[in-house]
């Protein structure tokens, strides 16, 4: 019983994204056609196609590079705020979470206008610092607040032993803080790239060419006037795809002890 | 090596006052103890010592420096923690060395100095480990050998037998005492056990409520306290509180001052005996005597039984008279 209700709850989650593995695999004719329902033939000329046709090797690299700098500014400054909030005991802890929080209330679509317009000033249109910038801000109220609960967690005494010991703020953060808190910055860095790797909106309102177009912008971009590569699209949905669904499954248990701690005792 | 000297030093958090304006002088090479039950301010007062907390008013020297401003790695005092707080990430050898190596002294130095620690307290075939494999015992070893390393000028000890089982409290409680005398550093110890602090110091402060109560020789403190909180604070079992003839008096004696025969003696009272706890080496009667509860000492050789009589003898000199609104101590005879 149990199990049938966990294999019907994977087959749910799961079943779109076989659907994609599966027409990014069928020739081009069946792809409009039911049945057959799988492919009397298995091609990769879809793969070989959103590689040759399209600066799709530029977006990726693009869409990592945009998800590798906006992970690490995010945890930077993320760690340091919440290593200020919770071991250094800074006033009104309360309410600097609180205003985090509501930052991350903001519906993404009320601040895309004033943002192109503040990037526009800025100069930043089109380039990936605007979406580095962006996705920072708003992956900032989530790492700070597990990498606060993360750091609450720790006993603090060894904050005031490492300072005793003759550390500096900034050193116990570094020598004690961060390297008993690695599953939370693990955790917190794995939520922001994921976020940052598939943001959609301020990607397609901030980006103009492949200069900084990302992947799931340039995936929705396929289209054309005529005709829906329905193949090709499939196949970049799944080179997309791939490597998030390697670092959940690398990263997997950190995960979920990541976004549990602080729940349970022990 | 340092001679403390509190100069009014205070700590509030906001309206709530956790400890009162401080003025007190810790001697150079000097055991002394905070002692008083949990919320009393202790912790706050090593703290404020160590420096990870900013005092509200007041100054802090060591010697003729002041201090209270300096960050707590450049005040040279070293910290065992009642939870230990080795580094749970580093082994044995590191955690020894952590202090040595924030301080970028050579690693040649480094690696002596760890030797030399954990030689004098067994340490040496445990380097490699890492906490979690050790015992409580050891990782209390450790904890002091991360604090011995670098010679501080003041050790601040935080209740750091609690955690440790009865047997293992008294071994450690001795080498304590041992590691003092040899190395001679002013230490500042915090405990809510009145038994560790009577044994361990050379001077107490009993302190309630963020102010010292009484301050003295554990000896002067238990044998002539200031007030009814230490009275009932020192000593075990704790004291004997009785009617005193007035209403504003509270008499208080101790159990270990009671002796307690079992046949009819002269200037003892008669009490019938309700409880009988022997301990081994002493044999604690509680009686019922004119409504109070009295516990004493069987007297060598007596055997009172429960629900018997038996006779309570009580020196005159060993009762103490308190003002019941206050607490005082009376010391004329009511």
């Amino acid at each position: 019983m149990r199990l049938a209700a966990l294999v019907l709850l994977a087959a749910y989650c799961v079943a779109p994204f076989l659907w994609q593995v599966v027409t990014s695999l069928k020739p081009a004719a069946e792809l409009t056609s039911l049945p057959p329902l799988l492919p009397t033939r298995l091609t990769g000329e879809h793969y070989v196609a959103i590689f040759t046709g399209h600066p799709l090797l530029r977006i990726i690299a693009n869409s990592a590079v945009v998800a590798v700098c906006t992970t690490a500014l995010a945890l930077v400054v993320g760690a340091l705020a919440a290593y200020a909030v919770s071991i250094l005991r800074v006033r009104g802890r309360a309410a600097i979470l609180g205003v985090v929080l509501s930052v991350s209330m903001f519906p993404p679509i009320a601040t895309v206008s004033p943002l192109f317009l503040l990037l526009n000033a800025l100069g930043l249109r089109d380039t990936l610092a605007a979406l580095v910038l962006t996705y920072s801000t708003f992956s900032l109220p989530l790492a700070v607040w597990l990498l606060a609960n993360f750091f609450d967690a720790l006993p603090r005494e060894l904050y005031v032993a490492a300072r005793v010991d003759g550390c500096s703020a900034f050193g116990a953060l570094w020598r004690v803080v961060l390297p008993l808190a690695a599953p939370g910055i693990l955790a917190a860095g794995l939520l922001v790239f994921i976020f940052a790797w598939n943001e959609f909106l301020f990607a397609l309102s901030f980006t103009a060419t492949e200069a900084s177009r990302t992947l799931p912008v340039g995936i929705a971009l396929f289209p054309g006037l005529h005709e829906v590569p329905y193949g090709e699209i499939a196949a970049a949905s799944v080179v997309a795809t791939l490597p998030v669904v390697a670092l959940a499954f690398a990263f997997q248990r950190r995960i979920v002890e990541g976004l549990t701690a602080g729940a349970v005792k022990g | 090596m340092a001679r403390i000297r509190f100069a009014g030093l205070a700590k509030r958090f906001d309206a709530q006052v956790v400890l009162a304006p401080l003025e007190l002088e810790i001697a150079e090479g000097e055991f002394f103890t905070f002692v008083g039950p949990s919320g009393c301010g202790k912790s706050t007062l090593l703290n404020l010592i160590a420096g990870v907390e900013a005092p509200s008013s007041g100054a802090l020297y060591f010697d003729e420096a002041r201090v209270d401003a300096l960050a707590p790695g450049a005040r040279d005092v070293a910290m065992v923690f009642q939870s230990y707080a080795l580094y749970p990430h580093l082994s044995v050898r590191e955690n020894i060395a952590f202090p040595l190596r924030v301080r970028g002294t050579a690693r040649a130095e480094i690696a002596r100095e760890v030797e030399r620690v954990a030689q004098v307290l067994g340490l040496s075939p445990l380097l490699d480990r890492k906490p979690r494999q050790l015992s409580g015992g050891q990782r209390q070893r450790v904890a002091l050998g991360r604090a011995l390393v670098r010679k501080p000028r003041v050790f601040l000890m935080d209740e750091p037998l609690s955690n440790l089982d009865a047997r293992l409290r008294l071994e450690m409680r001795e080498e304590l005492k041992r590691l003092h005398e040899a190395h001679g550093i002013t230490t500042v110890y915090v405990t809510h056990d009145q038994e560790e602090a009577m044994a361990l110091s050379q001077r107490v402060a009993v302190l309630n409520a963020g102010r010292i109560e009484q301050c003295g020789t554990p000896q002067a403190v238990y044998a002539d306290p200031a007030n009814l909180f230490v009275a009932q604070f020192l000593g075990s079992p704790p004291l004997n509180l009785l009617e005193g003839e007035s209403p504003e008096v509270v008499l208080g004696v101790r159990p270990a001052d009671v002796l307690v025969h079992a046949s009819p003696r002269e200037g003892a009272t008669a009490a019938r005996v309700t409880l009988l706890e022997p301990t081994g080496s002493d044999l604690w009667v509680t009686a019922d005597w004119r409504g109070s509860r009295i516990k004493g000492r069987a007297a060598p050789g007596a055997a009172p039984e429960r629900g018997a009589t038996a006779w309570l003898e009580m020196p005159p000199g060993r009762i103490y008279a308190f003002d019941r609104a206050t607490g005082t101590r009376q010391r004329t005879p009511a």
